[in-house]
């Protein structure tokens, strides 16, 4: 009875919280990702193709989809240990890591780009020795990764934690009880078991690499056809008042971001048919 | 797993290796609008490089805010020249010995190989009547310009108007801060950047008059339309320079010297001097000025050295923190 109080409400206080929640997506969702494309659009279909074309709009394209791709090993890597370390052993300096992993949430990413420039920049700690040794860190592509990197790391970690945690280590415990090998463990185990979980941080994570726009254009240093990110290329695009350029590659970020959604669709409704399985496979075993 | 992270690796090679194998590169430090002059002129240089020397060279351009660029320029951006619209961002460059002391008499004309003006645009048929800074202080007048402490466009607009007060009849400093005092009520709010002003005023249809470079009135006549505005020169406007210096630090590092002053060499080149014509930037060619009369109308100028004794004491007085902007501003 008491779970029904919630939705017992009158037709017409749910009707008006519907038209709030639609209207607000409409207004804030909606309607500027329609106005990307009605304004990418403005001159028909072979502007906007030139418009892509175009090869700093492409060399940015490239770049956006490499560092996106460079930065996932790394992210797979530390978000599967972490949540591995957090979810299944007790140590001390747990709650401190935890807290540690949620930082880039807190740290504006300009503030984590000026960072990097403060440590490797050619007046940095770092910056006279890496000037010695021809190393370019900063204004190159390996500083943009850096800068991604340590926007996106959170994701897996963040997504993985709670779900290994719910799992429990009964399953690994079995399977090291019956002779299996850590890494054997691993990949029949505990991989399978987490595989949508880490699919979706994966997504989330490549989202916001492809998006991010502080942290990079701090350290891009901005050389066309070179250090340019999609997110980047919009605005000098548009500050150079190429609106259909600027709107064309706002576009295939919109497109990118559309097909994230997809597959974050796909991937939760995947996860959703999983954890129905495992409650009736767990439920009897519950009720005794 | 192994053969995906393989690929990644071999792509970030290939970019790296792509970057080293390349002919010489000169890369080319320039302020937010200047695309459009550097792109034209780059294959102009290229060509006269190949045909001079043989070799062929990659020209590399990075824009952003004029600041920003100096100060990424300053931690580690390695630009052999940096192109700016002010005098005080190479002054920075200076200051930390990546520039010359010295680099204003490194190239003639104070290192500026063309100049622009500040001019008014106004709507349609000049319905307020907006001839001269005067006009600009008529009560109901609305002013568009970007905030005069952190923005080229802002600063010029702010001595243009001090240096037109000053030489009104009976004209002192005093007068000249009233008269400012009474110019920034009538700015319904600073815009963030030169673009950004020509956006509130144009798209947003903000205010009576902008205040602007004359180049930029130009770009504003592509995009908008000419029937859309009039271009009003008041009697008296900066002539605004467009310094440009080598970043010694980095051409000696990289041995490109040669091409980093060959390249800013061409700039007063004719070819070079048309261009920037081209691009509604007053070339310092006064053969080539006649031949552009029609879209540089004579107007008389000044310049910040003649009447404030330069950019750095211009900034010291006005600008910073307690100059004469912030003793307006908090009477306001």
């Amino acid at each position: 009875m008491t779970a029904n109080l919630a939705t017992r409400e009158a037709g017409w206080v749910r009707s008006v919280l519907l038209a709030v929640g639609l209207g607000f997506l409409f207004f804030f969702l909606g309607l500027p990702l329609l106005a990307v494309f009605v304004e990418a659009l403005a001159q028909g279909l072979p502007v906007y193709v030139d418009a892509l074309k175009e090869p700093e709009t492409r060399s940015a394209i490239v770049l956006t989809i490499v560092i996106a791709l460079a930065v996932l090993p790394f992210n797979i890597a530390f978000g599967v240990a972490a949540a591995w370390a957090i979810a299944k052993f007790d140590f001390r300096g747990k709650s401190l890591l935890i807290t540690l992993i949620d930082l880039p949430f807190a740290v504006s990413p300009v503030v984590a780009g000026l960072v990097f420039i403060l440590l490797f920049g050619a007046q940095g700690t770092f910056g006279p020795w890496l000037a010695a040794h021809e190393i370019r860190i900063i204004f190159a592509v390996p500083g943009m990764i850096i800068a991604t990197l340590f926007i996106t790391f959170p994701f897996i970690a963040r997504e993985l934690i709670p779900l290994m945690q719910a799992q429990g280590k009964e399953e690994e415990e079995a399977a090291v009880s019956l002779g299996a090998s850590g890494w054997q463990m691993f990949w029949r185990v505990t991989l399978p078991n987490i595989k949508w979980g880490l699919l979706y941080g994966v997504i989330l994570s490549n989202a916001r690499a492809m998006g991010e726009f502080g942290a990079v254009s701090v350290v891009s240093g901005h050389i066309r056809g070179e250090t340019n990110t999609l997110p980047l290329h919009v605005e000098i695009l548009y500050n150079e008042y190429n609106a259909i350029g600027a709107f064309a590659a706002a576009s295939i970020l919109a497109l990118l971001a559309l097909v994230t959604l997809v597959a974050k669709t796909v991937v939760e409704w995947n996860m959703k048919k999983e954890t129905e399985m495992l409650n009736t496979v767990l439920a009897p075993e519950k009720i005794s | 797993m192994i053969r995906f992270r393989r690929s990644i690796s071999a792509v970030l090679l290939a970019l790296v290796a792509g970057a080293a194998l390349a002919d010489t590169t000169l890369l080319n430090a320039s302020y937010d609008v200047a695309r459009d002059v550097f792109k034209d002129y780059n294959p102009l240089f290229q060509k006269y490089w190949k045909q001079k020397t043989g070799e062929s060279i990659e020209l590399k351009q990075s824009h952003g805010g004029s600041s920003k660029q100096v100060r990424s320029v300053a931690d580690g951006l390695e630009a052999d020249v940096v192109t700016m619209n002010q005098a005080n961002d190479i002054e920075f460059l200076a200051d930390k010995g990546l520039v010359a002391k010295e680099w204003s008499k490194k190239f003639p004309n104070n290192a500026s190989p063309y100049t622009s003006t500040m001019v008014f645009i106004v709507r349609k048929g000049n319905p307020k009547a907006i001839k001269d800074w005067g006009d600009l202080v008529a009560p109901g007048v609305q002013v568009i310009v970007p905030h005069p402490k952190n923005t080229g466009n802002g600063r010029n607009t702010y001595l243009s108007a001090w240096a037109w007060a000053v030489r009104q009849k009976g004209g002192n400093d005093k007068s000249a801060q009233e008269f400012l005092g009474k110019l920034l009520k009538n700015v319904p709010l600073f815009a963030a950047g030169g673009r950004d002003a020509t956006t509130t005023f144009m798209q947003r249809q903000m205010g009576d008059v902008l205040i602007t470079f004359e180049s930029e009135a130009e770009l504003i006549a592509r995009e908008f339309g000419k029937g859309e505005f009039a271009v009003v020169y008041p009697s008296l406007t900066m002539q605004t320079e467009f310094p440009v210096a080598i970043v010694d630090k980095v051409v000696d590092k990289k041995g490109t010297r040669k091409q980093a002053q060959a390249y800013l060499d061409y700039l007063w080149s004719k070819e070079g001097q048309e261009n920037a014509a081209q691009n509604y930037l007053r070339p310092r060619d006064a053969e080539l000025l006649k031949k552009y009369a029609a879209q540089f109308p004579p107007v008389k100028t000044f310049t910040v050295d003649e009447v404030f004794g330069g950019a750095g004491k211009a900034f010291a007085t006005h600008f910073k923190d307690g100059g004469s902007f912030d003793q307006i501003y908090v009477q306001k």
